[in-house]
């Protein structure tokens, strides 16, 4: 139940948007969260909880680098 | 293009483990704590424990939103069921037992008990059907306590109410803390949890209770670089805390999500499944949105249930004191078909994984 999952925002309705779940097309409600078309948003029973971006997402894989490389 | 990036590569996770093992202390054992059915399920799943030396133990807390709701709440629902209320709720609640009863029986008994995907949803039906009264049965941490805020400060319409049953997790988790025959070496805190809440409620935990604290997320290399964080830390004997999941949480979360919560709960004492009471880690809906209260409106005054049946161990399971298969019932008598216990309903309670990897 605590599961969220990432969805692409296709299309935006003031707080309702159309989202991309792999294939699928999903209604997310998006008051909690500032997202804009095309962009990755993380969604939990229905509502979007926050955005992704590949920035970050980049950045997780710079951290794992670093840990990775760091002498223990 | 988020989902392709290599979250999930064995070579680098054979990397991570062997960190891991080389890190790991080689007497006595250390033992991290995690709070989340999701994670639990990474973890189970993709085998990680067998990834770790022996000296290193992942223990399960009470990271199952519907596995802690009290029996009395359960039965709260069942009672305004079966008075011909309109009972709205989750899919992994419905068979929850309650004291004598789980929603699905109440249904069977010709109760309207209707699973939903979201609080939207239940709205929907209740705009739709004026007149018929609806409830909607608000369980879940602070992932899901937003999206029932966002709908109250919506209004509501008048034949739709609230059993609010949200908690809250770092209280949860203090309350783990101070348990003393559980001696925790670590925290993996929730991820999803965490997107909301930030990290600064975590600050306490190796501030104040010496506790290598990470927030980690779900793919099964999350965990693990959550883990070698935590080893690291307890090597250097510098407990900190730690964000592992920076493509989804943002120090300060989601202050938006975090205003509209504290305009429309406040923290009381309450009680958990299987844990006593834990100072101000359950929700309850302010003055100003009373109205929407089914405790109120119904007048529901179930104060106890029977939260551990006999035999079942749910509340040793809960805290990580056994595992499921310490449990004389589990898939005896106790099976995800023929549930015991809340923590072999869902598919985040800790038996219920289990049950599925057995
Ligand atoms: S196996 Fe069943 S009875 Fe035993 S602790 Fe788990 S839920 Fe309770």
């Amino acid at each position: 139940m605590c599961l969220a999952v990432p969805a692409k925002i296709i299309k935006i309705n003031g707080d309702r948007a159309q989202a991309d779940f792999g294939g699928i097309l999903r209604e997310v409600n998006i008051a909690l969260v500032d997202a804009k078309v095309g962009e990755y948003v993380l969604v939990h029973a229905g509502y979007a909880i926050q955005t992704l971006s590949q920035e970050e997402a980049e950045e997780t894989l710079r951290l794992w680098k670093e840990i990775l490389n760091d002498k223990d | 293009m988020i989902k392709e990036m290599r979250f999930r590569d064995a070579a680098l996770a054979k990397r991570v483990a062997e960190k891991i093992r080389k890190i790991a202390p080689s007497k006595g054992t250390v033992k991290i704590c995690h709070i989340c059915g999701t994670h639990e399920w990474t973890i189970t799943h993709y085998g990680i424990r067998s990834l770790l030396p022996e000296s290193v133990e992942v223990i399960a807390g009470p990271g199952c939103p519907v596995c802690i709701v009290p029996a009395s709440e359960i039965d709260e629902a069942i009672e305004m069921a079966l008075d011909g209320v309109t009972v709205t709720c989750f899919g992994d609640l419905l068979r929850v037992p309650g004291s004598k009863m789980s929603l699905l029986d109440a249904r069977a008994e010709g109760a309207d008990v209707r699973v939903v995907y979201s609080v939207a949803d239940a709205i929907k039906m209740a705009r739709r059907e004026r007149e018929k009264q609806f409830v909607f049965f608000a369980v879940g941490f602070e992932t899901t306590a937003p999206s029932t805020a966002v709908e109250i400060l919506k209004g509501p319409p008048e034949n739709m109410s609230f059993l609010i049953s949200h908690r809250l997790i770092p209280p949860a988790m203090k309350a783990l803390v101070e348990m003393e025959d559980l001696s925790l070496n670590g925290f993996i805190a929730p991820g999803h949890v965490s997107t909301i809440i930030g990290m600064k409620p975590y600050e306490i935990f190796p501030r104040d209770y010496g506790m290598p604290t990470v927030v980690a997320g779900f793919e099964p290399l999350d965990v693990l670089f959550a883990i070698y964080m935590i080893l690291k830390q307890i090597r250097k004997g510098e407990p900190r805390l730690e964000n592992e999941y920076v493509r989804a949480v943002l120090p300060e979360g989601n202050v938006r999500a975090q205003r509209l919560m504290r305009k429309v709960f406040k923290a009381e004492d309450g009680r958990w499944r299987g844990l006593q009471i834990i100072p101000e880690s359950v929700l309850t809906l302010r003055d100003n949105y009373k109205r929407y209260d089914s405790r109120q409106k119904y007048d529901l005054h179930v104060k106890c249930g029977v939260d551990i049946r006999p035999g079942c161990r749910c509340h040793l399971v809960i805290v990580g004191k056994i595992k499921p298969t310490e449990c004389p019932l589990f898939m005896k008598a106790c099976t995800p078909h023929r549930p015991v216990g809340p923590c072999m309903v869902s598919m985040e309670g800790t038996c219920r994984i289990w049950a599925g990897s057995t």
